[in-house]
């Protein structure tokens, strides 16, 4: 399938979705559907670094708290132009803020995406593992950061006050945040199926298999990796930014919770982390288990479930469900040829 | 600005004895990733499992914090040695361990820490013993004990297993798994076992770091991320798996971080460990006492 067609056909698939969600008749079904949808891209965003490439990110909670706190800083702007501008430019700018969900969107990636440079010009040309640690490293000095800044709302957190409705569509507020973040899985969909597709995916591919090789035969492994960063950054950052309207009060704790970097992290593994499909697989499947979870036992109790399930997978199943699925594939195969065998040799 | 004396002294003392603690805290990670180079980010998860044996012991009986974590030493032994058959059997084995044996600790760090607050709470826990409300003082300088057992302890720990390393033949073979496995094999030592000892031995150490935290401080489920910044910060600043280069660091950071928490305010105190860790990377990856 070609690119274009690739995304027409999401776009249906989108539509459908949301169409479902709308006859579902319930509220609630969007409050659940954008979690997932948000897991969907900041798993498909994890991978196109770590599945592609191999480098491992446990910083996701940082990447989309900075989206999230773009957003903040975004809409408390009048405060500070009101204090510090001329009142005319000062007008200009309350008038401008809130601006819409896409802008957000954007200024929260180019954020997320910057940061995700700098941490990788400083760490990538050292192994592999000083970049995971640099990452975990990276969500505490950016919590530290974000707790002392008072501008935000510091370690009290910050009101963003959510509108009942969309104005230009009239629709539920959540209900529109709910097609943002469906349009944006969309997005990052095509753009890790692109990767995947496209000479820069085989560049990411040689990294993960053999860096040293890769280097020897001229592929330029560090802009690789820094385009892998940024680009994986940048929609992390991207997921992050309605969150703060999305949760209506949002405070560093949440912003930067351990729950982001683990499920960035197991969704992959547990999907199966080769292709694009692997993400969206275990982002819908492990999204929707700790919905249930969470609802009818604990939130705890559907972290641990997580926690287990990629302990497990990582031990058991290596290549997570799609190498599962391969697996069986090929079995079935190998049983229908034998099979075919013992015909022919009866007969 | 001047800088009261007085108070810097007390601050640097503070610092250095921190430190000490510190250097229990990391020496699991300078033997596990130092000298092994198994990326054990689930150590500090050990540690506070440690801490809260050690709280469940103090609670139930009055047993001083560190009497139980030398007896559940073995314990600790054990299943550090278990820890280290899953991962050779599923990672190291089949050559994955940078990408997926990084995802088994970080999963092993997150479900620990995730049922100690199912089944503890999210509660602070301190434990009882006589000399941790005491102080030693020297005209204006403080030496609290609850800083000061730690810090000793926590230096008789390296020293121990710094000789340990240098003088026996376990040590000596763990220290030559880490330049060459196949010489190893040469001299008839399985590398497998050897290394399966020193990654055992780094998480019973864990039970004496966590038993020397809640001494310090109070603890819950989720100190335990503080220390990864920590650790790892002073395990690259000593220069990966040397013993006395982590003392070093240790006091660095410790002091460093004392330094911060007095002048700036404690807020800013974790964000040292980081920047630290992110400069060492970026300017000095091999360490101060580096190659």
């Amino acid at each position: 399938m070609r690119t274009p067609v690739f995304i027409v056909a999401s776009l249906i698939v989108a539509a459908v979705v949301y169409g479902l969600a709308r006859l579902a008749g319930n509220d609630y079904v969007f409050f659940a559907g954008y979690v997932i949808l948000q897991f969907v891209v900041l798993a498909t965003a994890w991978n196109i670094l770590g599945g592609y490439c191999g480098y491992v990110n446990f910083g996701s909670a940082a990447f989309f708290a900075l989206g999230a706190y773009t957003t903040v800083a975004l809409v408390k702007l009048p405060n500070l132009a009101a204090k510090y501008l001329p009142e005319g430019l000062a007008s200009v700018i309350a008038a401008a803020v809130p601006p819409p969900i896409p802008v957000l969107m954007l200024a929260g990636g180019v954020i997320a995406g910057l940061v995700g440079l700098g941490t990788g010009y400083l760490t990538l040309r050292l192994r592999g593992v000083f970049f995971a640690i640099a990452t975990l490293a990276l969500a505490v000095v950016l919590q530290t950061l974000i707790v002392n800044w008072d501008y935000v709302g510091g370690s009290r957190g910050a009101y963003v006050i959510r509108p009942q409705v969309h104005a230009l569509t009239g629709i539920n507020y959540v209900e529109y945040l709910f097609v943002m973040m469906l349009l944006l899985s969309v997005t990052a969909l095509t753009v890790a199926r692109a990767i995947e597709r496209s000479q820069l995916g085989y560049g990411f591919a040689t990294i993960r298999d053999d860096e040293l090789a890769a280097e020897a035969s001229g592929v330029p492994t560090l802009r690789l990796k820094l385009v892998a960063t940024t680009i994986s950054g940048a929609l992390m950052g991207m997921a992050g930014a309605p969150f703060p309207y999305y949760i209506g009060y949002l405070e560093p704790a949440s912003a930067f919770g351990l729950a982001y970097a683990v499920n960035s992290i197991a969704m992959p593994m547990i999907g199966g982390t080769t292709s694009w499909v692997g993400p969206l697989l275990g982002a819908l499947l492990l999204g929707t288990l700790q919905q249930i979870a969470t609802v009818t036992i604990s939130s705890a109790v559907s972290l641990l479930l997580v926690g287990l399930l990629l302990v497990a997978f990582v031990v058991i199943a290596p290549n997570g469900l799609l190498g599962l699925f391969d697996k069986l594939r090929q079995r079935i195969g190998a049983a229908r040829a034998s099979g075919g065998n013992a015909r022919t040799g009866a007969a | 600005m001047t800088i009261p004396v007085e108070l810097f002294i007390n601050a640097l003392i503070a610092g250095i004895l921190l430190g000490g603690f510190y250097a229990a805290v990391t020496v699991g990670v300078s033997i596990s990733f130092g000298i092994l180079d198994i990326v054990n980010i689930a150590h500090p998860a050990f540690v506070i499992l440690g801490s809260y044996i050690a709280y469940i012991v103090n609670q139930r009986l009055g047993v001083d914090p560190i009497l139980t974590a030398i007896m559940v030493l073995p314990a600790f032994y054990a299943l550090g040695a278990m820890v280290y058959q899953v991962y050779y059997v599923s990672f190291e084995k089949r050559g994955q361990e940078a990408l997926r044996g990084l995802a088994f600790f970080f999963g092993l760090l997150f479900v620990t820490e995730v049922t100690l607050i199912l089944v503890f709470g999210v509660d602070y826990r301190y434990v009882h013993a006589a000399y941790i409300d005491q102080t030693i003082r020297f005209g204006a300088f403080d030496l609290p004990m609850r800083m000061l057992i730690p810090c000793v302890i926590a230096l008789m720990l390296l020293g121990g297993l710094q000789l340990f390393l240098t003088k026996t033949y376990t040590g000596r073979a763990i220290m030559a798994v880490a330049q060459d496995q196949m010489a190893l094999q040469l001299m008839a030592a399985d590398p497998v076992r050897i290394k399966r000892i020193a990654f055992a031995l780094s998480i019973a150490t864990a039970a004496i770091a966590g038993a020397l935290l809640i001494i310090i401080q109070p603890v819950e489920p989720s100190v335990g991320r503080e220390y990864i910044g920590r650790v790892f910060a002073i395990c690259v600043l000593g220069g990966l798996g040397s013993l006395p280069g982590t003392v070093i660091g240790a006091m660095l950071l410790g002091i460093m971080e004392s330094l911060t928490a007095t002048f700036y305010g404690p807020s800013w105190a974790p964000a040292v460990a980081f920047g630290f860790l992110l400069l060492t990377l970026a300017f000095r990856p091999s360490g101060i006492l580096g190659r």
